[in-house]
């Protein structure tokens, strides 16, 4: 009661302001935005890294891990995503500096490394399906294809898309949506180098530990 | 295995003509009265001259206000065919007795209760409250439209998208028989060979990129566009209840995606996820789709609470009892929603640690939900109620809500649920929330947001015939469901054999009869307030006393929602801004920055339909045709960076000095 007394005690008190009469920009959403989006993807992965896990020693009275990995063939493809990632942060820091021939050398450069990685992978799917140990076979191979193929995937459109930037960046240099792309590309690459390191741990080190 | 295949099975895959199903008289008649009505509706558009302006003001909008409007259609459309399909299921069951094998065959009528399922929440729940969220939450946080508008647009179309993949199986082929959520073996290869389940899958993963887009759309808009003073402490309570929705969404949808992609591999490429032998296990996609489901419900309640908030508040005249409490419930129950999907199947077998983790944590759900149902209460007492139709739709949301929590809380004891498991108690229960809390709560919405949407107010009297069928048409349907279910009786069944059980079955028929009047007088309610739309007009752009910002705009909002970003000092910021002398600008306008529509998001859901639809019928050179144009008209789209322009500080002069003429002759 009181409260209603002491506010209506001073109708006088100033009136504070209601509205902006200058234009009001929000800070852009497309960092968080498409963070977000990273997120979702993260869990298509969670989902198929559990169905591994419950699901990856089903054997079949098929082959087992230890019988199937090549470990220097994926370590070697492990380092080509890993070089990939770092060949993208130059990439960034030559867009910082505005040299637009530098950014387009190293995103080819990273362009380069991705194919190599799809390569290896293609190659020891082949060889798997070759040895009989295909998708169809067990459990454990339909998850492990599942899992590594969707990354596959992932790196495919990533290189699509990089391929699509590098046209727009050479076509409109690096304006501002340009750089804004650049940047949104930059946290996927990333963000599947960190969904390999949990591929390579989980899948195949800790697979062929047994 | 290609030397055997004909020219023609490479061009149709697995599409013949027996796909069409011609020799089945009920789809027979539907067909016809729904080209009828089809062909009909598209003539009188044609014959209007129609197309033009649909396409360049609504089909190609990227305005959230008007996609929004569409996504309740969408909706409304897909309630008509749900009930359809409730409404025959009510039927068959309360004839099937004694010998008597009703009027549909067990095939027909395993698809009809599938298609209920999947059509209530995908396309009939979910679309309404994302419309609602759409068209509510800029306005609300004083935006002027949402993070990413052409995004909005291309959510919105592949929502139905999908709920056109679904329709199709009514005519051409068939629909899944496996219950709505196509648990394998049974919805696997062996077991289902038809088309059905891929129908199921496809139309939902379509549908599916479009929720989990608008969801992160929604989660940016509320995080970075409030209004400046808006902290989130100060946002209305829909908006809180829209982000914590919107968060499920993004967190559970691509669970989703992911267990059906996996279910689509063991279908089309032959893997052993989910089957019976070669180390598959079923019961892995029973936990996935549920870590999914069972937020879902909440992703479908939240919003609904938040609209019984703004209308509790604004017609009890009252600041909402509790607004932290409210929130905090509201992020309770968002984070206890993901762990206690189990409960879906304590039958299982997964032991009495386990059930009695998941047991629990489903009790305590009840708490924070509790408390909302206090909260609400306490506004209510000693405010100064007006019993508009939104606030019957509260009160008898109230009522039967908490029915159905209470047994909601006995399915929770696993013993109990041992008992209860898919009967039809079960069934009972879950309309008893969904109807009672989801429908309820954007029936309420609907009335209460359409003065804003339209300009003027739906009509009461029609709206409160409405409300008494719904409300006791529910009742008359559910209860005996739930006598039903304790009395043994399970969920699926076509056929009887006890002949005392008839009666129960027959008195839930009349019930759902009675919720067809509700629905009629809901269509009613909307045609007799567009013919009185000059009686029933508001000028004022606050026909309800309203509290939150989205009332301080006109009715309907110009394309810009505000003319002058509002900035906030308290929650009820409208209340506020009215109660302490708020005087609108009449001058100093200035061009405002707009994004451009495009038919882009059209185009793609375009596609995704022939793409899903080739693989639906193993029309492989389709799909790869589809697929390429996918790709490449999304590719083409990022090569147009000429995506917005400015509203003419004049337009938005003319525009709000004709709001000003319209104030002026109120007073």
């Amino acid at each position: 009661m009181s409260e209603t007394q002491v506010q209506t005690g001073h109708p006088e008190a100033e009136k504070p302001q209601f509205y902006l009469t200058e234009d009001h920009h929000p800070e852009g959403s497309t960092m968080l935005g498409f963070w977000l989006y990273l997120m979702s993807d993260c869990l298509i992965f969670a989902v198929l890294f559990a169905t591994h896990g419950v699901l990856g020693r089903n054997y079949a009275a098929g082959p087992s891990p230890a019988d199937l990995f090549d470990l220097p063939i994926v370590a070697l493809n492990t380092a080509m995503l890993l070089f990939s990632s770092i060949t993208y942060g130059f990439a960034m820091l030559q867009m910082e500096r505005g040299d637009k021939v530098a950014t387009l050398f190293w995103l080819a450069v990273t362009g380069v490394f991705g194919a190599i990685f799809l390569g290896l992978e293609l190659y020891e799917f082949s060889h798997l399906i070759h040895e009989g140990a295909g998708p169809t076979r067990s459990a454990f191979l339909s998850s492990f294809f599942t899992l590594v193929g969707t990354h596959g995937l992932h790196v495919t459109f990533g290189i699509i898309w990089l391929i699509t930037l590098m046209a727009q960046v050479a076509k409109r240099g690096l304006i501002p949506e340009n750089r804004r792309r650049l940047m949104c590309l930059s946290m996927f690459w990333h963000f599947l180098d960190v969904v390999w390191i949990g591929v390579f741990s989980f899948v195949y080190l800790m697979g062929v530990l047994g | 295995m290609f030397g055997n295949t004909t020219l023609t099975q490479f061009l149709f895959g697995r599409l013949t003509f027996e796909a069409i199903p011609y020799h089945e008289p009920i789809l027979v008649v539907t067909f016809i009265a729904v080209a009828l009505g089809g062909l009909a509706l598209l003539a009188l558009i044609t014959k209007y001259r129609l197309w033009g302006y649909l396409w360049r003001e609504w089909f190609t909008s990227v305005d959230h206000k008007k996609i929004g409007i569409m996504y309740v259609v969408l909706a409304l459309v897909m309630l008509l065919r749900g009930f359809a399909d409730a409404i025959m299921m009510r039927l068959q069951q309360a004839i099937a007795f004694g010998g008597n094998e009703g009027y549909l065959n067990p095939h027909h009528y395993d698809q009809i209760f599938t298609a209920h399922g999947v059509i209530m929440i995908f396309f009939m729940a979910m679309p309404f409250v994302t419309g609602l969220m759409n068209f509510v939450v800029p306005l609300q946080i004083g935006a002027r439209d949402v993070s990413f508008p052409f995004l909005n647009n291309f959510s919105f179309w592949m929502t139905t998208a999908g709920a056109i993949i679904i329709m199709m199986s009514l005519f051409v082929g068939e629909f899944a028989r496996t219950g709505w959520l196509a648990y394998p073996p049974l919805s696997g290869a062996d077991y289902s060979p038809g088309v059905g389940v891929d129908y199921y899958i496809w139309g939902l993963q379509v549908a599916g990129v479009g929720t989990t887009l608008s969801g992160i759309n929604l989660i940016a808009t509320i995080v970075k566009m409030r209004a400046p003073g808006m902290t989130f402490m100060k946002m209305p309570v829909f908006t809180w209840t829209s982000l914590c929705t919107n968060v499920l969404i993004v967190a559970t949808f691509p669970i989703l995606t992911a267990t059906l992609a996996l279910l689509s591999l063991d279908r089309y490429a032959g893997t052993n996820f989910f089957t019976n032998d070669l180390g598959g296990n079923p019961m892995m996609y029973v936990n996935l789709i549920w870590i999914w489901g069972h937020p879902e419900v909440y992703i479908l309640v939240l919003p609904a609470f938040g609209i019984f908030s703004e209308v509790v508040a604004t017609f009890c005249g009252k600041r909402l009892f509790g607004y932290a409490s409210m929130v905090y419930a509201t992020c309770v129950i968002m984070i206890l929603s993901y762990i206690v999907w189990l409960h879906h199947f304590f039958t299982m077998g997964s032991g009495a640690s386990v059930n009695a983790f998941f047991g629990i944590t489903t009790m305590i759900i009840s708490i924070p939900t509790g408390a909302k149902m206090f909260n609400w209460l306490f506004t209510m007492y000693r405010g100064r109620i007006r019993y508009e139709v939104p606030m019957y739709w509260t009160v008898g949301f109230m009522v039967t809500f908490v029915i159905g929590g209470m047994t909601g809380v006995m399915l929770a004891i696993p013993p109990a649920d041992f008992v209860l498991h898919n009967s039809l108690f079960l069934i009972a229960h879950f309309h008893n929330v969904i109807i009672g809390g989801v429908v309820f709560g954007l029936m309420a919405g609907i009335v209460y947001w359409w003065p804003k949407a339209f300009g003027y107010k739906l009509d009461p009297f029609w709206g409160k015939v409405s409300f008494w069928f719904w409300l006791i048409g529910f009742y008359v349907a559910f209860m005996p469901l739930y006598v039903l279910g304790l009395m043994g009786v399970t969920r699926r069944v076509s056929q009887f054999e006890d002949p005392s059980l008839q009666i129960w079955f027959v008195i839930a028929a009349f019930g759902a009869v009675l919720i067809a009047c509700g629905i009629g007088s809901f269509i009613i309610q909307l045609v007799v307030s567009f013919l009185k739309r000059d009686q029933l007009r508001e000028t004022t752009g606050d026909p309800w006393d309203g509290r939150t910002l989205e009332w301080s705009t006109s009715s309907p909002p110009p394309d810009y929602n505000f003319a002058f970003t509002p900035v906030v000092h308290d929650h009820d910021s409208w209340y506020d801004m009215k109660s302490r002398g708020y005087e609108r600008p009449m001058t100093g306008f200035k061009p405002i920055h707009m994004p451009k529509n495009t038919g882009t998001g059209v185009i793609l859901a375009g596609i995704s339909v022939v793409f899903a639809f080739a693989m639906i019928w193993y029309i492989w050179w389709l799909a790869l045709v589809s697929f390429i144009a996918l790709i490449a008209t999304a590719i083409g789209h990022t090569f147009n960076y000429d995506r917005d322009f400015h509203i003419p500080a004049e337009t938005v002069t003319a525009t709000e000095d004709a709001r000003s003429r319209l104030l002026a002759e109120r007073t």
